[in-house]
């Protein structure tokens, strides 16, 4: 059918502006996974490679996977001293260096250097187009020395293929490096009432999975807080005929607005006073009651429902409790999904939250420990961050895969979105 | 009260009393609270004692102050601004039905969901001056990119080009706007022999000033809170030359860094009243252009 909207007819022309602004949008998402997948020396390379390509050397017929090829230049020895400092290693040396079984070599002794000359014996010359190539290690936290080539240019192969093994690195360099104190889940939770929780483990290193399993437990704790809380309040704000019910409601209206760093100091004098300051419960607990847009959305969205129903489930004698979780709760279903939905993003991406009540590296949150693990590396590593940029937001993106609906919806009729 | 009215106003009391204690104790009092600390010398650790206007007087001839209120300023009138027109340019053209709709919608969409501690990691490496993909990139169709974040000049700009990247929600917000805007009224623009441009200007932009209404004072209020960008990309001193100190940086560091609550607090009721003033401004600025009737 023709739109009769002329707007609605379209030009093939109009491809051309969203292909290029999609491609503006979506290059830096995929620059984060394609240098999250590359490996360290590949990163900022001039010009940028796209795709993660490795170079290896066959080596018993399999790929050894080894750094760039650095040129040797002019001919080289290669020889190994039988004493001195770098005894028993392969050296590569000048030719004048190596005369009649000697090596001479520069020497530091005390706080000057002098040449000094040992034995050594030769291993085999290496011409000048040879290349230099060190075995590639993953992990920066190796136990082993890399191994060392000197080999034909032509023998150093490259191939595309991923490193996976940089989302492991990243999860292994974001440990902060600090022990776990050992103190209880439960503690850390700011409870002491689920005995399960009881078993810390002491000595264990805090990660990526700690953080990990942090954030999941303040989102899941949140989530069913404010969904709970949130639905109840609206209800009482919507279905309830009651004196008061108004103003409660013109002032959560009017506290929608209040941003956080407004209250973020005297909420961490509160949450001092209660002894919270340290546990997550400054991030899960306040959900519980309620808050002034999950409350409003809610709100509309019950009253919507036609009072009839709320009427036939009162007459059969239900109660108000009842209708509340057996009449209203499985209708609102979408509204809820969008609360939920939205809390989960909104504790995904909190920053300033956990980074002024959480103290204790044991309890951060993702966000915090990706961003604690930044600031003390500086920008070294690309590689590595990216790696962790990306395992931050992939649960995010299937999430989005998942619930498209749940989303466009939440945010064409909140006009919110999880930031 | 009659003893349905009593039993009503019971149960409509129960039902939310969840939040009458959530809105006083995380609410209310915190901000009831920081007016009070802000006229007082406190430091956490210690009661506050009250000291009058002191932290406010001091305030106003604070450097620091100033330049964090002029930094936040500039960053949120630049990507509200920018955001905007991004956002509404994308929807527009959504907003028909050109083929591979739901591939662009996502394009444009995804960057929005980016968690801001990863989105900005992101963008410190994309910016990086010797090897980052930007310059880089520059540098093939012949110009040579400033140092963007370590160039005091362009670090402000390097932020708002970040915030432009997450314009998806806004898109899908005006997207929804738009597919609101009644059939009738294009028909009649068309006999009227309107052009594709009169038809933007004298009907689609009219009927979605609400929404463009409401995301620019949504967009002001969000962009006073930027922080964790700036905190990331130029550390919480707000290199270079302080030129991103945000306003939410400066009162983080003042408060947890030098624990002068007090002052902080008073920067914190400086900024609360700031996003009053411009909500109320709004207001009654889109009383003179936003179109409500439908």
């Amino acid at each position: 059918m023709a739109s009769p909207n002329p707007l609605q007819r379209t030009t093939p022309i109009i491809h051309l502006p969203l292909a290029i602004l999609a491609a503006l949008f979506l290059g830096p998402m995929v620059w984060l996974f394609a240098t999250s997948l590359q490996p360290r020396e590949q990163v900022g390379k001039v010009p940028p490679e796209l795709l993660p390509s490795q170079y290896y050397i066959v080596e018993g017929g399999r790929h050894l996977y080894v750094t760039p090829p650095q040129p040797v230049g002019s001919p080289k020895l290669l020889v190994v001293p039988g004493a001195g400092p770098n005894r028993g290693e392969q050296l590569l040396v000048e030719p004048k260096q190596f005369q009649n079984g000697k090596l001479t070599q520069a020497v530091r002794v005390a706080d000057r250097v002098e040449e000094q000359s040992f034995d050594a014996a030769l291993v085999r010359p290496v011409p000048a187009d040879a290349v230099l190539v060190k075995e590639w290690l993953l992990s920066k936290y190796a136990k082993k020395p890399a191994r060392v080539f000197y080999v034909a240019r032509a023998d150093v192969k490259s191939e595309i293929k991923p490193v996976w093994g940089n989302y492991a690195e990243a999860i292994k360099a974001l440990t902060s490096g600090e022990k776990d104190k050992g103190r209880p889940l439960s503690e850390l939770l700011g409870l002491s009432v689920f005995p399960w929780t009881k078993n810390g483990a002491p000595g264990r290193t805090i990660t990526f999975l700690t953080y990990l399993s942090n954030t999941l437990l303040v989102a899941f704790l949140g989530v069913t807080g404010t969904v709970l809380s949130s639905a109840l309040v609206a209800y009482g704000l919507s279905r309830v005929q009651w004196k008061g019910r108004e103003a409660l409601f013109s002032v959560t209206l009017a506290t929608m607005m209040v941003p956080f760093p407004v209250l973020m100091i005297p909420l961490y004098s509160v949450f001092r006073a209660f002894g919270w300051i340290g546990t997550l419960m400054p991030l899960w607990v306040p959900a519980f009651f309620g808050s002034a847009f999950n409350i409003f959305l809610l709100r509309q969205f019950f009253m919507t429902i036609p009072n009839e129903l709320s009427e036939a489930a009162r007459i059969d004698g239900c109660s108000e409790i009842g209708i509340f979780f057996r009449v209203i709760l499985p209708l609102a279903r979408p509204a809820l999904s969008v609360v939920a939905l939205f809390h989960f993003l909104f504790v995904w991406n909190d920053f300033l939250g956990p980074l002024i009540f959480l103290t204790k590296p044991e309890t951060f949150t993702m966000g915090l420990g990706l961003q604690q693990y930044q600031s003390q590396n500086g920008g070294s590593e690309h590689h590595l961050l990216m790696g962790a940029s990306a395992l931050l937001v992939l649960p995010i993106i299937v999430l989005f895969f998942f619930a498209q609906k749940t989303f466009i919806q939440g945010i064409s009729t909140t006009g919110m979105g999880g930031r | 009260m009659s003893p349905l009215e009593r039993r009503k106003f019971v149960t409509g009391v129960l039902f939310s009393s969840p939040w009458v204690i959530g809105l006083s104790v995380f609410l209310i009092y915190p901000l009831l609270a920081a007016l009070y600390y802000s006229l007082c010398d406190y430091s956490v650790l210690l009661p506050p004692v009250f000291v009058g206007f002191d932290n406010y007087i001091e305030l106003f001839q604070d450097q620091l102050f100033w330049k964090s209120l002029w930094n936040t300023s500039f960053f949120a009138v630049g990507s509200v601004s920018l955001g905007v027109v991004v956002a509404l340019t994308l929807a527009i053209l959504l907003n028909s039905k050109v083929k591979g709709l739901a591939f662009y919608r996502t394009a444009f969409f995804l960057p929005s969901l980016m968690p801001m501690v990863a989105g900005s990691i992101l963008w410190f490496c994309m910016y990086a001056g010797q090897g980052g993909i930007i310059n880089t990139l520059l540098a093939k169709i012949g110009i040579t990119g400033p140092a963007w974040l370590s160039d005091p000049a362009w670090a402000k700009v390097a932020i708002i080009f970040m915030a432009v990247w997450g314009a998806g929600n806004s898109m899908v917000i005006f997207l929804a706007g738009l597919q609101d805007v009644p059939m009738s009224l294009y028909e009649a623009s068309i006999i009227d022999g309107a052009n594709w441009l009169q038809r933007l200007v004298n009907v689609t932009l009219p009927m979605i000033s609400p929404v463009i209404y409401f995301n620019v004072v949504m967009g002001i209020i969000g962009g006073f809170q930027a922080f964790a960008q700036a905190m990331i990309m130029t550390s919480s001193s707000g290199a270079p030359e302080q030129s991103t100190l945000f306003y939410v940086l400066q009162l983080y560091n003042v408060g947890f860094m030098d624990l002068r609550m007090g002052y902080a607090s008073a920067m914190a009721w400086v900024l609360f009243i700031i996003i009053l003033g411009l909500t109320f401004m709004a207001t009654q600025l889109s009383k003179r252009w936003v179109t409500y009737d439908r």
